[in-house]
């Protein structure tokens, strides 16, 4: 294995490379000349995010040198993790060409729910979670029932839910109107104090590149063991550790004041869950089918019906579970909670992550990437101190940029034939 | 196999036997009373003009359509096909005319949607290689399987499409009108294909519009007209004349003989320049 970075040339050439048509390229030029290749030919990935992210953090940073501080950066993480846990389920429905636009209603119902719980009824703190957690599954149970058997426009199902559970989350919380969270709570510290070890968050990081690198591995002996092209050892390796010094990095400069708190890393743990399961199970690519061909999903003997109502249950758990996190993050539940611009933030982060409207392209990487951006500009113009009226024409503003770019990749994708 | 069976049996020989199907939408009755038979290593064209139920059929035998009445014995059992997973279970496969592939995903997520190996961890690596045992099979000239579907021509989707419906090996295949939206080359080799399914011993169904492809390749000729049977012929006995008259109802018999002679006959006296 010393000179994996020409797999294919030394014996025959690999099964998936011998027409001749193909342009061949191996090693990590290879690598790299196909990642500038994809890009050209508009299938354009995370790079547009990052690219933003880039731009928006250079400009926050040059009006307000705190921006990217180590302080503010931690709290941007932890500001993060609610709204971009409700934008991890939104990226489900819009996979699979539908959208829900009540996530904001049932993350503050799913706030009620738990402050009720625990607070004025008592319950540990465990069920008053689980019973908002079901709650939210519940909706999206009828929200699927209703798309299944009915037809009903997604659309017009989850904006009745918005007005629907609005009332509900205003009716649960009745007179009072606003139910705090005692600080003692192990809810309320998971969501503001509770922050990873130093020596641990490296042991994590570490764990990732060398996972990464691990499981390249065994990936590429598993192809090349079948006959197929396989990336070479380097290109493996400059990839683990590029990821190392990147996360490795991220997580020192955390350290440097409080630290990566453990909401966000539940968030992030999500997302990669998620992602196995979208990129590596039957279930996954069923969700990525329906996304792109309905009618083909159904003939290939998928029960679409299936995949619809688990993507309509994951959209509405997360939401209840961003709601529970919400509270937690503000030690209460109120009537505002999950109203304003959750609603939209968490919709808007996915899209702007790269999730397409148009059904069957994006990654639960998405709502990582979107809800940075969102929460960012947020940030940062909360630290120039305008108000909510910038805030809101700003992301209005990269919204529309981001769907611009979109629908601008899709017709470049479409001349290059990349789908 | 039972001798006691009735009269209209299916024959001991076929791999699939369609009985008495009927098929209503509402009103309007798309099939009456049809019925089909394949043996193994056989190909069946299944022919008729626009309207005549092919399409509805082809969908009865996957699996999309319940038929309203009339028995379905696939390899002598007695059968219902409620939905294309069972059909694709019982070993019967079909191409549609549209294809149904999606789009957004590359040959070989394509090849085993549905069917992938390991649910939970999916193996493609196994997968990728069986996609090219296939492919080459089929002689198929798709450069790379990685690419969306989105991006292959339609004698190269074509391909993809009965690569995918080998996945499984079934014992049947359906293929909607599958030279129909392909040029001269890619029609040849679709035809060589299906000639390739034949020597696997698969029982084929062809449903096609070109009397040219149907007789180039086909064992038995269908034909429906109406949503009926209107005759079942041997290739080797039966001019494309006879099969385009079943088509359209003109039957061969002495009154429309007559008739065409007559028309014929008033027409030239009329004098109308051709």
């Amino acid at each position: 294995m010393t000179t994996t970075d020409q797999p294919a040339e030394q014996t025959a050439v690999a099964t998936d490379l011998q027409d001749e048509r193909l342009r061949r390229s191996s090693g990590l030029r290879g690598t790299v000349d196909a990642q500038v290749r994809r890009i050209k030919d508009g299938d354009l990935g995370v790079l547009p995010v990052v690219a933003g992210l880039v731009v928006i953090w250079g400009v926050l940073q040059a009006l307000n040198p705190i921006f990217l501080s180590s302080a503010n950066l931690v709290n941007l993480t932890l500001e993060c993790a609610s709204v971009g846990i409700i934008a991890l389920g939104v990226v489900f429905m819009l996979l699979v060409g539908q959208i829900d636009l009540s996530v904001g209603s049932v993350s503050g119902l799913s706030s009620a729910i738990v402050a009720i719980l625990f607070v004025d009824k008592g319950l540990p703190v465990v069920v008053a979670i689980v019973a908002a957690v079901l709650a939210g599954a519940v909706v999206g149970f009828a929200y699927s029932l209703m798309f299944n058997r009915f037809g009903v426009p997604s659309f017009v199902i989850t904006l009745a839910g918005l007005l629907g559970f609005l009332g509900l989350q205003l009716y649960l919380l009745g007179a009072q109107g606003s139910i705090n969270l005692p600080f003692d709570s192990g809810l309320v510290k998971f969501a503001q104090l509770w922050f990873v070890p130093p020596w641990l968050s490296y042991v994590l990081v570490v764990l990732a590149a060398g996972g990464l690198l691990v499981t390249g591995l065994a990936h590429s002996r598993k192809r090349a063991a079948a006959g197929l092209s396989h990336r070479g050892l380097t290109d493996l390796g400059v990839r683990s550790a590029v990821l190392l010094l990147l996360l490795g990095f991220v997580v020192f400069y955390l350290n440097q004041t409080r630290g990566v708190g453990w909401m966000f890393v539940l968030f992030v743990g999500l997302v990669l869950v998620m992602h196995y399961l979208l990129s590596r199970t039957k279930w996954g690519r069923s969700v990525y089918a329906v996304g792109g061909n309905v009618e083909a999903a159904r003939r290939a003997g998928i029960n679409v019906r299936l995949v619809y109502t688990s993507c309509f249950m994951l959209c509405t758990s997360f939401a209840a579970l961003g709601g529970v996190l919400a509270a937690a993050r503000l030690a209460a539940a109120n009537q505002s909670s999950g109203g304003g611009d959750v609603n939209l933030n968490a919709i808007a982060a996915a899209v702007i992550g790269g999730t397409s409207l148009f059904g069957g392209r994006g990654t639960a990487f998405a709502a990582l990437l979107g809800v940075l951006v969102i929460q960012s500009i947020s940030s940062g113009l909360t630290l120039l101190s305008l108000d909510s009226s910038f805030r809101f024409m700003v992301t209005g503003a990269v919204l529309m940029l981001a769907v611009a770019l979109d629908s601008a990749a899709r017709r470049t994708r479409a001349s290059s034939g990349r789908a | 196999m039972t001798p006691t069976a009735p009269a209209s049996a299916p024959a001991d020989t076929s791999v699939l036997s369609l009985r008495s199907i009927s098929k209503t939408f509402g009103a309007v009755a798309a099939l009456t009373d049809v019925d089909l038979d394949v043996a193994p290593g056989q190909v069946v064209a299944v022919v008729g003009d626009n309207g005549a139920g092919k399409s509805t059929l082809v969908k009865v035998l996957a699996g999309v359509h319940a038929p309203t009445s009339g028995t379905i014995t696939f390899e002598q059992r007695t059968v219902t096909i409620d939905d294309p997973a069972t059909a694709h279970d019982l070993g019967i496969a079909t191409v549609f005319q549209d294809l149904a592939l999606c789009e957004n995903l590359n040959v070989i997520e394509n090849l085993f949607l549905g069917r992938e190996i390991n649910a939970l961890r999916l193996d493609d690596v196994a997968m990728e290689v069986r996609s090219w045992e296939l492919l080459r099979q089929l002689s198929a000239k798709i450069p790379t399987v990685r690419i969306p579907v989105a991006s292959l021509s339609g004698g190269q989707r074509q391909t993809v499409a009965i690569a995918r419906s080998l996945i499984g090996d079934p014992r049947v295949i359906i293929l909607d009108e599958p030279t129909a939206a392909l040029g001269v080359a890619q029609t040849a080799e679709v035809l060589n294909l299906v000639e390739r399914l034949r020597e696997r011993g698969l029982g084929v169904i062809m449903i096609s519009h070109n009397m040219e492809d149907v007789r180039a390749v086909a064992d038995k000729v269908a034909v429906l007209r109406l949503g009926r049977n209107n005759g079942v012929f041997d290739v080797q006995d039966v001019s494309s004349e006879e099969i385009i008259a079943a088509i359209t109802g003109a039957t061969d018999n002495a009154v429309s003989q007559r008739a065409s002679r007559r028309q014929g006959a008033t027409t030239t006296h009329e004098g109308a320049p051709s």
